[in-house]
């Protein structure tokens, strides 16, 4: 899909308690810059994250839709990253079977460290999105 | 390992036969009631029963080519507060079978006291064309067995039986097996565990060794899956993509029909019926307003969608959803499509064994690279 001119995607951010909500927090301490397209919500574990939320968010106006977790044996709650990486690839191969445009939806580990991780890939995830153009989902009345 | 043994049909058919062995269950109390399809007065349909005593058998038939609901939602039903008291024989087809194994898994049923009896399944009609086929002919269910048994294609049957994977149960404790039996001499017992080997001795049955029966299963999954295969890709071409999906989804009213008929769809109370889905009347207009109109009544895709997520892992394919629908939206297609994807991803068959642990409640640890870096 083109690239539309000033267009600014709207992104819903799901991040974990522990991990990627803090090093958000930590991008901020250390003044780094990322687009502001992002809505984050903090969860408490991306094991929490039902794929449901993440269809309503894509289907309710949003462009793009990231959840962000600890990396993978460092989840606060011992497995729920592990849980939260099923539920993701099973709602990916469902959107991939129907034709959904999957790659709006991203799935990242950052944990609490990383702020230089997180504010990249905010930066990565608005380009991508601004590149795929808006979401033809949240446009569709009858859906 | 599985132990055969034959049980003699005659001249009483196979469905007689069928008959007679689950009144010696009752009799001999090897169980002490059975749920088991019985044929209405009116002959229309038939309807899972719980039968306790022997003369009702006359009436069983769990040979009609007909699935009005999934058993495996009422044995859910019957054995959800407490296990069954009383020595309880359940006879279900493949599909049942397997939606009982998931149930169980989900902590909705329990097998205590349980005596699983399977039946090989040539597949089923709608409701409604059973009934066509009752008031088209005298012995409707010899008649389908016998047209069946010839391996002709049955366009009539519904999608969810001729793309069926499965159609020998899987984890029963006795199976009725009537692939590859000749019909006017016997049909097969199979005991599958020891409870189901202390039966078939206590019948005092002939052993036999039954290999025709694997091979006639092996070719009728064959050719189930050759027709599986041009059905899904029938399907994936009719439905991918926003616009296709939508318009396969077009007639939807939001019963939630399929929700209701599908024997995994567990949940006491649905999200989707929850006060979650009450909104402010400033919603809707807001809505309405952003996207110029709303389709009412809404979230239609949403619904769907978040159905296939959380229930796609353990669909059985027994079809219900799609027999449920007013109007005819090929629910059970767009499962099964996605279905195999799921399952295979997780090599997961959902139904083969209480063993396997269900996907969504477990997880490796090196897996899945792609999901997230």
């Amino acid at each position: 899909m083109a690239e539309e001119k000033g267009f600014e995607p709207v992104i819903v951010g799901f991040f974990c308690n522990w991990c990627t909500a803090t090093a958000a927090d930590l991008a901020g301490t250390l003044r780094m810059q990322y687009p502001p397209n992002i809505r984050p919500i903090r969860a408490m574990c991306s094991g929490s994250v039902d794929p449901v939320y993440v269809l309503r968010a894509l289907l309710g106006g949003a462009d793009g839709v990231i959840v962000g977790g600890c990396p993978p044996g460092d989840c606060h709650y011992v497995s729920g990253n592990f849980k939260a990486r099923r539920r993701m690839a099973i709602l990916k191969t469902i959107m991939t079977t129907l034709g959904l445009e999957e790659e709006r939806v991203w799935i990242r580990w950052i944990s609490a460290a990383e702020g230089a991780k997180f504010a990249r890939t905010m930066r990565e995830v608005t380009e991508s999105v601004k590149k795929l153009g808006p979401n033809p989902m949240t446009k569709d009345w009858s859906i | 390992m599985e132990q055969y043994a034959i049980l003699s049909t005659g001249k009483q058919g196979a469905l007689g036969a069928i008959r007679q062995f689950l009144t010696s269950l009752l009799e001999k109390k090897l169980v002490n009631a059975l749920l088991v399809p019985l044929e209405l007065p009116t002959g229309d349909n038939v309807v899972p029963t719980i039968v306790s005593r022997p003369e009702q058998i006359q009436a069983a038939n769990p040979l009609a080519p007909v699935l009005p609901v999934n058993a495996a939602r009422l044995v859910s039903r019957i054995t959800l507060l407490s296990p069954s008291p009383e020595k309880l024989g359940v006879v279900l087809r493949s599909c049942e079978l397997r939606a009982l194994v998931e149930l169980v898994k989900l902590k909705q049923a329990l097998l205590e006291k349980l005596l699983l009896i399977g039946i090989d399944c040539y597949g089923t009609y709608s409701i409604a064309d059973f009934g066509k086929l009752v008031k088209e002919s005298k012995s409707p269910t010899e008649d389908f067995l016998k047209r069946a048994r010839e391996g002709k294609e049955d366009p009539v049957l519904r999608r969810a039986c001729q793309v069926c994977a499965y159609p020998a149960p899987m984890g029963a404790d006795i199976t009725i097996g009537l692939f590859g039996a000749s019909l006017d001499k016997g049909i097969w017992l199979v005991a599958g565990t020891p409870q189901g080997e202390k039966v078939v001795q206590e019948l005092g049955l002939e052993a036999a060794k039954g290999e025709e029966r694997q091979s006639a299963v092996d070719k009728l999954i064959e050719e189930r899956a050759k027709k599986r295969e041009e059905l899904l890709k029938q399907t994936q071409e009719a439905i991918k993509g926003l616009d296709k999906f939508m318009a396969t989804l077009a007639t939807c009213i939001n019963c939630h029909n399929c929700k209701t008929a599908c024997p995994l769809c567990y949940c006491k109370e649905c999200f989707f019926d929850s006060p979650v889905f009450e909104f402010e009347a400033k919603k809707y207009l807001g809505w309405a307003k952003r996207k110029g109109a709303l389709r009412l009544p809404n979230d239609t895709l949403l619904f769907h969608l978040t159905r296939l997520n959380h229930m796609v892992s353990s669909c059985v394919g027994c079809g219900m959803c799609t027999e449920a629908c007013p109007n005819d939206i090929p629910v059970a297609d767009i499962f099964r499509l996605v279905g195999e994807r799921v399952q295979k991803m997780f090599d997961y068959v959902p139904g083969r064994s209480l063993d396997e642990t269900l996907p969504l409640t477990t997880f490796k640890e090196e897996e899945l690279p792609d999901i997230g870096v």
